[in-house]
Protein backbone atom coordinates (compact mmCIF):
# COMPACT_ATOMS: atom_id res chain seq x y z
CA UNK A 1 0.00 0.00 0.00
CA UNK A 2 2.51 2.47 0.53
CA UNK A 3 4.59 1.53 -2.50
CA UNK A 4 1.67 2.32 -4.15
CA UNK A 5 2.29 5.42 -6.53
CA UNK A 6 -0.45 7.59 -8.58
CA UNK A 7 -0.62 10.96 -9.43
CA UNK A 8 -4.26 10.76 -8.53
CA UNK A 9 -4.05 12.94 -5.24
CA UNK A 10 -7.75 11.58 -3.64
CA UNK A 11 -5.63 8.15 -3.67
CA UNK A 12 -2.54 9.58 -1.93
CA UNK A 13 -4.23 11.02 0.98
CA UNK A 14 -3.84 8.93 4.00
CA UNK A 15 -6.63 10.94 5.89
CA UNK A 16 -9.09 13.32 4.21
CA UNK A 17 -10.92 15.87 6.18
CA UNK A 18 -14.26 17.40 5.23
CA UNK A 19 -16.44 20.04 7.07
CA UNK A 20 -15.02 18.87 10.64
CA UNK A 21 -16.58 20.96 13.42
CA UNK A 22 -15.90 20.00 17.06
CA UNK A 23 -18.26 21.74 19.82
CA UNK A 24 -17.50 20.82 23.42
CA UNK A 25 -21.06 20.53 24.98
CA UNK A 26 -22.96 23.60 23.32
CA UNK A 27 -20.45 25.78 22.26
CA UNK A 28 -18.44 25.37 18.99
CA UNK A 29 -14.80 24.92 19.23
CA UNK A 30 -13.25 24.21 15.82
CA UNK A 31 -15.76 24.92 12.76
CA UNK A 32 -15.53 23.72 9.20
CA UNK A 33 -12.01 22.28 8.51
CA UNK A 34 -11.51 20.47 5.61
CA UNK A 35 -7.91 18.91 4.47
CA UNK A 36 -6.15 16.15 2.99
CA UNK A 37 -3.10 14.85 5.14
CA UNK A 38 -0.93 13.32 1.88
CA UNK A 39 0.89 10.23 2.12
CA UNK A 40 3.87 9.80 3.63
CA UNK A 41 4.17 13.49 4.32
CA UNK A 42 4.80 15.60 7.62
CA UNK A 43 1.53 18.02 8.05
CA UNK A 44 2.46 20.47 10.65
CA UNK A 45 -0.22 22.14 11.83
CA UNK A 46 0.36 25.65 13.40
CA UNK A 47 -1.50 28.75 14.33
CA UNK A 48 -1.86 30.97 18.15
CA UNK A 49 -3.38 29.37 21.13
CA UNK A 50 -6.76 27.89 21.41
CA UNK A 51 -7.60 27.91 17.03
CA UNK A 52 -8.36 23.96 17.83
CA UNK A 53 -4.83 22.70 16.18
CA UNK A 54 -5.01 19.98 18.62
CA UNK A 55 -8.74 19.62 18.63
CA UNK A 56 -8.58 18.53 14.87
CA UNK A 57 -5.33 16.49 15.85
CA UNK A 58 -7.12 14.19 18.57
CA UNK A 59 -10.24 13.69 15.99
CA UNK A 60 -8.04 12.19 13.93
CA UNK A 61 -7.82 8.92 16.08
CA UNK A 62 -10.93 9.72 18.11
CA UNK A 63 -8.98 10.75 21.21
CA UNK A 64 -11.71 13.13 21.08
CA UNK A 65 -13.82 10.42 22.07
CA UNK A 66 -12.40 10.54 25.49
CA UNK A 67 -14.06 13.53 26.20
CA UNK A 68 -17.69 13.31 27.30
CA UNK A 69 -18.90 16.49 26.44
CA UNK A 70 -17.17 16.82 22.71
CA UNK A 71 -19.03 15.86 19.76
CA UNK A 72 -17.71 15.45 16.11
CA UNK A 73 -19.60 16.97 13.07
CA UNK A 74 -18.50 16.33 9.55
CA UNK A 75 -16.47 13.67 7.76
CA UNK A 76 -12.80 11.95 8.35
CA UNK A 77 -12.19 9.84 5.92
CA UNK A 78 -9.55 6.82 6.67
CA UNK A 79 -9.05 4.09 3.96
CA UNK A 80 -12.56 5.20 2.42
CA UNK A 81 -14.36 5.08 5.47
CA UNK A 82 -15.76 7.91 7.62
CA UNK A 83 -13.65 7.57 10.93
CA UNK A 84 -16.58 8.74 12.98
CA UNK A 85 -18.77 5.74 11.32
CA UNK A 86 -20.91 3.41 13.67
CA UNK A 87 -18.37 0.41 12.14
CA UNK A 88 -15.37 1.84 13.25
CA UNK A 89 -14.17 0.74 16.14
CA UNK A 90 -11.28 3.60 17.84
CA UNK A 91 -9.76 0.94 20.06
CA UNK A 92 -8.85 -0.44 17.03
CA UNK A 93 -8.29 2.78 14.94
CA UNK A 94 -6.02 3.96 17.45
CA UNK A 95 -3.50 0.75 16.78
CA UNK A 96 -3.40 2.40 13.29
CA UNK A 97 -3.31 5.65 14.15
CA UNK A 98 -0.74 6.52 16.98
CA UNK A 99 0.05 9.15 19.13
CA UNK A 100 2.50 10.93 20.71
CA UNK A 101 2.03 14.08 23.41
CA UNK A 102 2.75 17.22 24.12
CA UNK A 103 4.49 16.03 27.51
CA UNK A 104 6.60 12.69 27.82
CA UNK A 105 4.57 10.11 28.88
CA UNK A 106 6.41 6.82 29.68
CA UNK A 107 4.70 4.87 31.41
CA UNK A 108 6.23 3.99 35.29
CA UNK A 109 7.43 0.63 34.12
CA UNK A 110 11.15 -0.65 32.28
CA UNK A 111 11.41 0.90 29.33
CA UNK A 112 11.15 -2.83 27.79
CA UNK A 113 8.04 -3.34 29.18
CA UNK A 114 6.70 0.63 27.70
CA UNK A 115 7.35 -1.28 24.17
CA UNK A 116 6.29 -3.78 24.57
CA UNK A 117 2.56 -3.18 26.44
CA UNK A 118 1.83 -2.24 22.77
CA UNK A 119 2.13 -5.00 21.43
CA UNK A 120 1.08 -7.08 23.67
CA UNK A 121 -2.70 -5.94 24.23
CA UNK A 122 -2.81 -5.74 20.68
CA UNK A 123 -1.77 -9.14 20.25
CA UNK A 124 1.38 -9.33 18.57
CA UNK A 125 2.59 -12.88 17.65
CA UNK A 126 6.30 -12.30 16.73
CA UNK A 127 9.21 -12.04 18.38
CA UNK A 128 8.73 -9.48 21.11
CA UNK A 129 12.64 -9.10 21.80
CA UNK A 130 12.99 -7.99 18.37
CA UNK A 131 10.48 -5.39 17.86
CA UNK A 132 11.14 -4.17 21.45
CA UNK A 133 15.08 -3.65 19.44
CA UNK A 134 13.63 -2.60 15.95
CA UNK A 135 10.85 -0.44 17.87
CA UNK A 136 13.86 1.70 19.62
CA UNK A 137 16.34 1.60 16.55
CA UNK A 138 13.87 3.48 14.62
CA UNK A 139 13.52 5.80 17.00
CA UNK A 140 17.39 6.64 17.27
CA UNK A 141 17.35 5.65 20.92
CA UNK A 142 18.66 1.95 21.03
CA UNK A 143 22.30 2.87 21.57
CA UNK A 144 21.35 5.35 24.78
CA UNK A 145 19.12 2.30 26.46
CA UNK A 146 20.07 -1.14 24.88
CA UNK A 147 22.21 -1.95 28.63
CA UNK A 148 18.97 -0.53 30.54
CA UNK A 149 15.85 -2.52 28.84
CA UNK A 150 14.97 -3.22 32.79
CA UNK A 151 15.12 0.08 34.02
CA UNK A 152 12.24 2.49 34.54
CA UNK A 153 11.47 4.50 31.21
CA UNK A 154 11.06 7.50 34.04
CA UNK A 155 14.87 7.41 34.49
CA UNK A 156 15.86 8.56 31.22
CA UNK A 157 15.65 12.25 30.43
CA UNK A 158 12.90 14.68 28.90
CA UNK A 159 14.07 13.98 25.33
CA UNK A 160 14.92 10.04 25.37
CA UNK A 161 11.59 9.75 27.45
CA UNK A 162 10.29 11.59 24.54
CA UNK A 163 11.51 9.08 22.04
CA UNK A 164 10.92 6.15 23.88
CA UNK A 165 6.86 7.56 23.21
CA UNK A 166 7.77 7.45 19.55
CA UNK A 167 9.37 4.61 19.67
CA UNK A 168 6.35 2.68 21.92
CA UNK A 169 3.99 4.73 19.18
CA UNK A 170 5.75 2.71 16.01
CA UNK A 171 6.42 -0.50 17.34
CA UNK A 172 2.14 -1.49 17.13
CA UNK A 173 3.26 -0.70 13.50
CA UNK A 174 0.67 2.67 12.66
CA UNK A 175 0.28 4.15 9.19
CA UNK A 176 -0.37 7.88 10.70
CA UNK A 177 1.23 9.17 14.19
CA UNK A 178 0.02 12.34 15.40
CA UNK A 179 2.00 14.53 17.55
CA UNK A 180 0.86 16.82 19.70
CA UNK A 181 3.73 19.93 19.85
CA UNK A 182 5.89 16.85 21.15
CA UNK A 183 9.21 19.56 21.37
CA UNK A 184 7.52 22.22 23.51
CA UNK A 185 8.78 20.50 26.86
CA UNK A 186 12.43 19.68 25.22
CA UNK A 187 15.62 21.40 25.02
CA UNK A 188 16.85 22.46 21.59
CA UNK A 189 19.18 19.75 21.22
CA UNK A 190 16.62 17.30 22.55
CA UNK A 191 14.27 18.80 20.12
CA UNK A 192 16.77 18.44 17.40
CA UNK A 193 17.17 14.66 17.80
CA UNK A 194 13.46 14.63 17.33
CA UNK A 195 13.11 17.00 14.09
CA UNK A 196 15.65 14.35 12.50
CA UNK A 197 13.96 11.37 13.82
CA UNK A 198 10.62 12.91 12.00
CA UNK A 199 12.30 13.18 8.86
CA UNK A 200 13.61 9.39 8.83
CA UNK A 201 10.21 8.17 10.04
CA UNK A 202 8.32 10.02 6.76
CA UNK A 203 10.06 7.43 4.61
CA UNK A 204 7.40 4.75 6.58
CA UNK A 205 5.20 6.65 8.07
CA UNK A 206 2.77 9.85 7.54
CA UNK A 207 3.16 12.51 10.46
CA UNK A 208 0.89 15.27 11.51
CA UNK A 209 2.26 17.58 14.09
CA UNK A 210 1.14 20.29 16.10
CA UNK A 211 3.92 23.01 16.51
CA UNK A 212 4.16 26.64 18.09
CA UNK A 213 7.45 26.88 17.12
CA UNK A 214 7.51 28.12 13.39
CA UNK A 215 11.10 27.38 12.78
CA UNK A 216 10.18 23.92 13.52
CA UNK A 217 7.49 23.50 11.36
CA UNK A 218 9.57 25.03 8.34
CA UNK A 219 12.04 22.66 8.93
CA UNK A 220 10.15 19.28 9.03
CA UNK A 221 7.00 19.56 7.62
CA UNK A 222 6.11 19.16 3.53
CA UNK A 223 2.64 20.67 4.05
CA UNK A 224 1.62 23.45 7.05
CA UNK A 225 -1.89 24.30 7.88
CA UNK A 226 -2.38 27.98 9.57
CA UNK A 227 -5.01 27.97 11.78
CA UNK A 228 -6.42 31.37 13.48
CA UNK A 229 -9.22 31.71 16.39
CA UNK A 230 -11.95 34.05 16.61
CA UNK A 231 -13.68 35.72 19.61
CA UNK A 232 -17.06 35.37 19.42
CA UNK A 233 -19.71 37.60 21.48
CA UNK A 234 -19.60 35.29 24.33
CA UNK A 235 -15.98 35.55 24.35
CA UNK A 236 -15.62 31.98 23.59
CA UNK A 237 -12.93 31.37 20.94
CA UNK A 238 -13.82 29.34 17.65
CA UNK A 239 -10.73 28.02 15.72
CA UNK A 240 -10.95 28.20 11.77
CA UNK A 241 -8.83 26.74 9.17
CA UNK A 242 -7.30 29.89 7.39
CA UNK A 243 -5.06 28.19 4.81
CA UNK A 244 -3.40 25.13 4.14
CA UNK A 245 -0.60 24.79 1.36
CA UNK A 246 3.06 23.30 0.57
CA UNK A 247 5.13 24.73 3.98
CA UNK A 248 7.54 26.38 1.11
CA UNK A 249 4.36 28.63 -0.07
CA UNK A 250 3.14 29.25 3.90
CA UNK A 251 6.09 31.18 4.65
CA UNK A 252 7.62 32.34 2.10
CA UNK A 253 4.09 33.90 0.03
CA UNK A 254 0.90 33.09 1.75
CA UNK A 255 -1.89 33.81 -0.07
CA UNK A 256 -3.90 35.23 3.23
CA UNK A 257 -2.47 38.27 5.41
CA UNK A 258 -2.82 36.54 8.40
CA UNK A 259 -1.48 33.83 7.35
CA UNK A 260 1.83 36.61 6.35
CA UNK A 261 1.61 38.17 9.35
CA UNK A 262 1.42 34.95 11.56
CA UNK A 263 4.82 33.47 10.16
CA UNK A 264 6.39 36.96 9.96
CA UNK A 265 5.87 36.82 13.78
CA UNK A 266 3.93 40.17 13.20
CA UNK A 267 1.22 38.74 15.55
CA UNK A 268 -0.29 35.74 17.84
CA UNK B 1 17.03 42.10 58.82
CA UNK B 2 18.74 45.05 60.55
CA UNK B 3 19.59 46.07 56.74
CA UNK B 4 16.09 45.60 55.77
CA UNK B 5 14.79 47.96 58.74
CA UNK B 6 17.58 50.39 57.99
CA UNK B 7 16.32 50.56 54.27
CA UNK B 8 13.30 50.92 55.73
CA UNK B 9 13.46 53.91 57.42
CA UNK B 10 16.15 55.87 54.95
CA UNK B 11 13.55 55.66 52.30
CA UNK B 12 10.22 55.50 54.93
CA UNK B 13 8.70 58.68 53.89
CA UNK B 14 9.20 58.18 49.57
CA UNK B 15 8.17 54.39 50.07
CA UNK B 16 4.64 52.50 50.06
CA UNK B 17 5.84 50.06 51.66
CA UNK B 18 5.89 49.18 55.32
CA UNK B 19 7.96 46.15 55.59
CA UNK B 20 7.70 46.05 59.73
CA UNK B 21 9.86 42.49 59.89
CA UNK B 22 9.54 42.30 63.74
CA UNK B 23 6.11 42.26 63.87
CA UNK B 24 5.56 39.95 60.76
CA UNK B 25 8.58 37.76 62.67
CA UNK B 26 6.77 38.17 66.01
CA UNK B 27 3.08 36.37 64.40
CA UNK B 28 5.27 34.00 62.82
CA UNK B 29 6.36 32.80 66.02
CA UNK B 30 3.37 33.03 67.65
CA UNK B 31 2.06 30.50 65.28
CA UNK B 32 4.83 28.57 65.35
CA UNK B 33 4.45 28.20 69.59
CA UNK B 34 0.33 27.57 68.94
CA UNK B 35 0.27 24.59 66.51
CA UNK B 36 3.64 22.90 68.27
CA UNK B 37 0.60 23.48 71.54
CA UNK B 38 -1.67 21.94 69.62
CA UNK B 39 0.48 18.67 69.00
CA UNK B 40 1.70 18.42 72.43
CA UNK B 41 -1.95 18.39 73.78
CA UNK B 42 -3.13 15.48 71.09
CA UNK B 43 -0.02 14.07 71.72
CA UNK B 44 0.21 14.07 75.63
CA UNK B 45 -3.66 12.74 76.21
CA UNK B 46 -2.60 9.86 73.86
CA UNK B 47 0.30 9.26 76.48
CA UNK B 48 -1.34 9.25 79.50
CA UNK B 49 -4.43 6.76 78.06
CA UNK B 50 -1.62 4.58 77.24
CA UNK B 51 0.30 4.47 79.74
CA UNK B 52 -2.87 4.50 81.99
CA UNK B 53 -4.33 1.45 80.44
CA UNK B 54 -0.56 -0.50 80.04
CA UNK B 55 -0.23 0.38 83.88
CA UNK B 56 -3.37 -1.38 85.05
CA UNK B 57 -3.14 -4.36 82.25
CA UNK B 58 0.57 -4.91 81.59
CA UNK B 59 1.03 -7.29 84.69
CA UNK B 60 -2.36 -9.28 84.02
CA UNK B 61 -1.26 -9.98 80.50
CA UNK B 62 -0.12 -13.82 80.52
CA UNK B 63 -0.51 -17.04 78.49
CA UNK B 64 -3.06 -18.17 80.59
CA UNK B 65 -4.85 -15.17 79.38
CA UNK B 66 -4.49 -14.99 75.85
CA UNK B 67 -5.19 -18.39 75.82
CA UNK B 68 -8.60 -19.52 78.11
CA UNK B 69 -12.11 -19.09 77.50
CA UNK B 70 -14.44 -16.36 79.54
CA UNK B 71 -14.91 -17.61 83.08
CA UNK B 72 -16.71 -16.32 86.19
CA UNK B 73 -13.61 -16.04 88.16
CA UNK B 74 -11.67 -12.92 87.00
CA UNK B 75 -8.67 -14.39 87.63
CA UNK B 76 -9.79 -17.30 85.35
CA UNK B 77 -10.95 -15.77 82.82
CA UNK B 78 -8.90 -14.87 79.33
CA UNK B 79 -9.96 -13.89 76.02
CA UNK B 80 -9.11 -16.45 73.50
CA UNK B 81 -12.64 -16.58 72.53
CA UNK B 82 -12.79 -13.23 71.13
CA UNK B 83 -9.56 -13.10 69.80
CA UNK B 84 -10.06 -15.73 67.69
CA UNK B 85 -13.71 -13.65 66.82
CA UNK B 86 -11.76 -11.24 66.02
CA UNK B 87 -9.24 -12.55 63.63
CA UNK B 88 -11.98 -14.37 61.58
CA UNK B 89 -14.05 -11.21 61.10
CA UNK B 90 -11.55 -8.90 60.34
CA UNK B 91 -10.00 -11.28 57.75
CA UNK B 92 -13.74 -11.60 56.03
CA UNK B 93 -14.19 -8.05 56.41
CA UNK B 94 -10.96 -7.80 54.58
CA UNK B 95 -12.57 -10.23 52.11
CA UNK B 96 -15.65 -9.16 51.46
CA UNK B 97 -14.87 -5.17 51.71
CA UNK B 98 -11.59 -4.97 49.45
CA UNK B 99 -13.23 -6.51 46.44
CA UNK B 100 -16.38 -4.65 46.66
CA UNK B 101 -14.99 -1.49 47.49
CA UNK B 102 -12.46 -1.54 44.96
CA UNK B 103 -14.74 -2.52 42.38
CA UNK B 104 -17.28 -0.27 43.10
CA UNK B 105 -14.72 2.74 43.35
CA UNK B 106 -13.14 1.57 39.70
CA UNK B 107 -16.30 1.51 38.07
CA UNK B 108 -17.51 5.30 39.51
CA UNK B 109 -13.76 6.75 38.50
CA UNK B 110 -12.89 4.46 35.15
CA UNK B 111 -16.15 3.65 33.66
CA UNK B 112 -19.10 5.08 34.66
CA UNK B 113 -20.02 8.09 32.82
CA UNK B 114 -21.25 11.67 34.17
CA UNK B 115 -24.98 11.30 34.83
CA UNK B 116 -27.22 12.62 37.15
CA UNK B 117 -27.28 9.12 38.65
CA UNK B 118 -23.84 8.66 39.15
CA UNK B 119 -23.57 12.22 41.01
CA UNK B 120 -26.57 11.36 43.02
CA UNK B 121 -24.25 7.96 43.81
CA UNK B 122 -21.36 9.70 44.70
CA UNK B 123 -23.13 11.95 46.97
CA UNK B 124 -24.76 9.21 48.84
CA UNK B 125 -21.80 7.17 48.91
CA UNK B 126 -19.93 10.67 51.17
CA UNK B 127 -23.33 10.51 53.09
CA UNK B 128 -23.11 6.87 54.12
CA UNK B 129 -19.40 6.97 55.63
CA UNK B 130 -21.48 9.50 58.02
CA UNK B 131 -24.00 7.31 59.17
CA UNK B 132 -24.03 6.07 62.85
CA UNK B 133 -22.26 2.74 63.04
CA UNK B 134 -25.61 1.65 65.09
CA UNK B 135 -27.78 2.37 62.00
CA UNK B 136 -25.76 -0.74 60.31
CA UNK B 137 -26.21 -2.92 63.03
CA UNK B 138 -29.91 -2.66 62.39
CA UNK B 139 -29.43 -3.03 58.56
CA UNK B 140 -27.68 -6.44 59.98
CA UNK B 141 -30.11 -7.34 62.43
CA UNK B 142 -33.20 -7.30 59.33
CA UNK B 143 -31.06 -8.47 56.62
CA UNK B 144 -28.05 -10.51 57.54
CA UNK B 145 -29.92 -12.47 60.87
CA UNK B 146 -33.06 -12.53 59.66
CA UNK B 147 -33.40 -12.61 55.70
CA UNK B 148 -30.29 -13.88 55.03
CA UNK B 149 -30.41 -16.72 58.04
CA UNK B 150 -30.10 -19.96 55.80
CA UNK B 151 -27.01 -18.40 54.36
CA UNK B 152 -25.25 -16.71 57.41
CA UNK B 153 -26.72 -19.00 60.35
CA UNK B 154 -27.98 -16.08 61.85
CA UNK B 155 -25.99 -14.22 64.80
CA UNK B 156 -22.89 -15.61 63.11
CA UNK B 157 -19.17 -14.20 62.44
CA UNK B 158 -20.09 -14.11 59.04
CA UNK B 159 -23.33 -11.64 59.53
CA UNK B 160 -20.95 -9.72 62.07
CA UNK B 161 -18.28 -9.09 59.17
CA UNK B 162 -21.19 -8.53 56.41
CA UNK B 163 -22.26 -5.49 58.44
CA UNK B 164 -19.16 -4.33 59.39
CA UNK B 165 -18.36 -4.71 55.69
CA UNK B 166 -21.23 -2.42 54.70
CA UNK B 167 -20.05 -0.25 57.53
CA UNK B 168 -16.17 0.70 56.01
CA UNK B 169 -17.52 -0.14 52.52
CA UNK B 170 -17.85 3.63 52.09
CA UNK B 171 -14.33 4.65 53.40
CA UNK B 172 -12.86 1.94 50.98
CA UNK B 173 -14.58 3.22 47.87
CA UNK B 174 -14.06 6.80 48.36
CA UNK B 175 -10.28 6.06 49.41
CA UNK B 176 -9.82 4.09 46.20
CA UNK B 177 -11.46 6.98 43.49
CA UNK B 178 -9.28 9.68 45.21
CA UNK B 179 -5.88 7.05 44.62
CA UNK B 180 -7.54 6.48 40.92
CA UNK B 181 -7.94 10.04 40.63
CA UNK B 182 -4.22 10.86 41.61
CA UNK B 183 -2.86 8.47 38.86
CA UNK B 184 -2.06 11.05 35.81
CA UNK B 185 -4.72 11.32 33.54
CA UNK B 186 -1.41 11.51 31.00
CA UNK B 187 -1.28 7.92 31.20
CA UNK B 188 -4.72 7.10 30.59
CA UNK B 189 -4.00 8.69 27.21
CA UNK B 190 -0.74 7.17 26.46
CA UNK B 191 -2.92 3.73 26.98
CA UNK B 192 -5.76 4.80 25.08
CA UNK B 193 -3.23 5.89 22.14
CA UNK B 194 -2.49 2.59 21.82
CA UNK B 195 -5.17 1.04 21.07
CA UNK B 196 -6.14 -0.36 24.44
CA UNK B 197 -9.06 -0.44 26.58
CA UNK B 198 -10.36 0.83 29.19
CA UNK B 199 -9.85 -2.25 31.13
CA UNK B 200 -6.65 -2.89 30.04
CA UNK B 201 -5.32 0.98 30.53
CA UNK B 202 -7.09 0.34 34.48
CA UNK B 203 -5.51 -3.10 34.71
CA UNK B 204 -1.82 -2.17 33.48
CA UNK B 205 -1.41 1.38 34.48
CA UNK B 206 -3.81 2.98 36.35
CA UNK B 207 -4.33 0.26 39.16
CA UNK B 208 -0.86 -0.35 39.88
CA UNK B 209 -0.19 2.80 40.96
CA UNK B 210 -3.45 3.36 42.65
CA UNK B 211 -2.45 0.55 45.20
CA UNK B 212 -0.65 1.66 47.17
CA UNK B 213 -2.98 4.62 48.08
CA UNK B 214 -5.98 1.70 47.71
CA UNK B 215 -4.62 -0.21 50.15
CA UNK B 216 -3.69 2.74 52.54
CA UNK B 217 -7.65 3.40 52.70
CA UNK B 218 -7.91 -0.46 53.03
CA UNK B 219 -6.16 -0.16 56.59
CA UNK B 220 -7.75 2.85 57.68
CA UNK B 221 -11.35 1.18 57.33
CA UNK B 222 -10.33 -2.17 58.97
CA UNK B 223 -8.76 -0.01 61.45
CA UNK B 224 -12.56 1.31 62.45
CA UNK B 225 -13.51 -2.17 61.83
CA UNK B 226 -11.91 -3.51 64.66
CA UNK B 227 -12.98 -1.06 67.24
CA UNK B 228 -16.57 -1.29 65.97
CA UNK B 229 -18.94 -2.66 69.17
CA UNK B 230 -22.90 -1.22 68.83
CA UNK B 231 -23.22 -2.69 65.58
CA UNK B 232 -21.87 -6.15 66.87
CA UNK B 233 -23.97 -5.98 70.07
CA UNK B 234 -27.12 -4.87 67.74
CA UNK B 235 -26.65 -8.04 65.85
CA UNK B 236 -26.54 -10.02 68.88
CA UNK B 237 -23.06 -10.95 69.44
CA UNK B 238 -22.68 -13.02 72.37
CA UNK B 239 -20.36 -11.74 75.20
CA UNK B 240 -20.27 -15.46 76.67
CA UNK B 241 -18.79 -18.01 74.11
CA UNK B 242 -16.57 -20.86 75.34
CA UNK B 243 -15.98 -22.43 72.59
CA UNK B 244 -13.96 -21.53 69.01
CA UNK B 245 -15.66 -21.96 65.41
CA UNK B 246 -14.48 -24.92 63.93
CA UNK B 247 -11.29 -24.56 61.69
CA UNK B 248 -11.68 -27.73 60.10
CA UNK B 249 -15.18 -26.69 58.20
CA UNK B 250 -14.95 -23.37 57.22
CA UNK B 251 -18.76 -22.56 56.25
CA UNK B 252 -19.73 -24.16 59.96
CA UNK B 253 -17.16 -21.83 60.71
CA UNK B 254 -18.56 -18.56 59.47
CA UNK B 255 -21.69 -19.64 60.12
CA UNK B 256 -20.37 -20.44 64.40
CA UNK B 257 -21.73 -17.08 66.77
CA UNK B 258 -18.97 -15.35 68.20
CA UNK B 259 -17.75 -12.45 70.21
CA UNK B 260 -15.01 -9.92 69.54
CA UNK B 261 -12.33 -8.33 71.53
CA UNK B 262 -14.41 -4.78 71.96
CA UNK B 263 -17.46 -6.03 73.23
CA UNK B 264 -15.13 -8.58 75.66
CA UNK B 265 -13.79 -5.25 77.01
CA UNK B 266 -17.00 -3.78 77.31
CA UNK B 267 -18.51 -6.55 79.10
CA UNK B 268 -15.75 -6.66 81.27
CA UNK B 269 -15.60 -3.24 82.21
CA UNK B 270 -19.55 -2.77 82.82
CA UNK B 271 -19.12 -5.72 85.88
CA UNK B 272 -18.52 -4.31 89.58
CA UNK B 273 -15.36 -6.42 90.28
CA UNK B 274 -12.21 -4.68 90.19
CA UNK B 275 -10.73 -7.34 88.78
CA UNK B 276 -12.73 -7.73 85.51
CA UNK B 277 -11.67 -4.21 85.22
CA UNK B 278 -7.77 -5.30 85.18
CA UNK B 279 -8.79 -7.36 82.24
CA UNK B 280 -10.26 -5.03 80.25
CA UNK B 281 -7.32 -2.98 80.38
CA UNK B 282 -5.09 -6.22 79.44
CA UNK B 283 -7.91 -6.76 76.80
CA UNK B 284 -7.49 -3.01 75.63
CA UNK B 285 -3.39 -3.62 75.16
CA UNK B 286 -4.54 -7.02 73.16
CA UNK B 287 -6.61 -5.08 70.76
CA UNK B 288 -4.01 -2.84 70.12
CA UNK B 289 -1.75 -5.08 69.73
CA UNK B 290 -3.51 -7.01 67.01
CA UNK B 291 -4.52 -3.57 65.27
CA UNK B 292 -1.01 -2.53 65.26
CA UNK B 293 0.60 -5.86 63.32
CA UNK B 294 -2.90 -5.19 61.06
CA UNK B 295 -1.35 -2.19 59.82
CA UNK B 296 1.79 -2.71 60.17
CA UNK B 297 0.90 -5.74 57.63
CA UNK B 298 -0.85 -3.04 55.09
CA UNK B 299 2.22 -1.15 55.28
CA UNK B 300 4.81 -3.56 54.78
CA UNK B 301 2.79 -4.56 51.54
CA UNK B 302 1.99 -1.06 50.43
CA UNK B 303 6.30 -0.27 50.36
CA UNK B 304 6.13 -3.88 48.28
CA UNK B 305 3.98 -2.40 45.67
CA UNK B 306 5.46 0.92 45.63
CA UNK B 307 8.56 -0.36 45.13
CA UNK B 308 7.05 -2.32 42.07
CA UNK B 309 5.69 0.62 40.58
Amino acid sequence: MVAQTTDNATDQAALRAKNVSVYYGSSLAVRDVSLDIPKNQVVAFIGPSGCGKSTILRCFNRMNDLIPAARVDGEITFHGRNLYDRAVDPVQLRRRIGMVFQKPNPFPKSIYENIAFGARINGYKGNMDELVEQSLLKAAIWDEVKDKLKESGLALSGGQQQRLCIARAIAIAPEIILMDEPCSALDPISTLRIEELIHELKQQYTIVIVTHNMQQASRVSDMTAFYNAEATETGNKIGYLVEYDRTQKIFKEPAEQATQDYVSGRFG
Amino acid sequence: MTYQNEGAETTGSTSSFEVNMSTRYKIDTVFKYATWAAVVVAIVVLVVLLVDVAVDGLPRLSWQFLSSMPSRKPEEAGLLSALVGTVWVMILVALICFPIGVGAGIFLEEFSKDTWFSRAIEININNLAGVPSIIYGLLGLQVFVRWLEPVTGGRSILTGAATLALLVLPIVIVATRESLRAVPDSLRQAGFALGATRWQVVREHVFPLALPGILTGTILALSRAIGETAPLITIGALTFISFLPPLDNPIEGVQSPFTVLPIQVYNWVSRPQAEFHTNAAAGIIVLMVVLLAMNATAVILRNKFQKQA
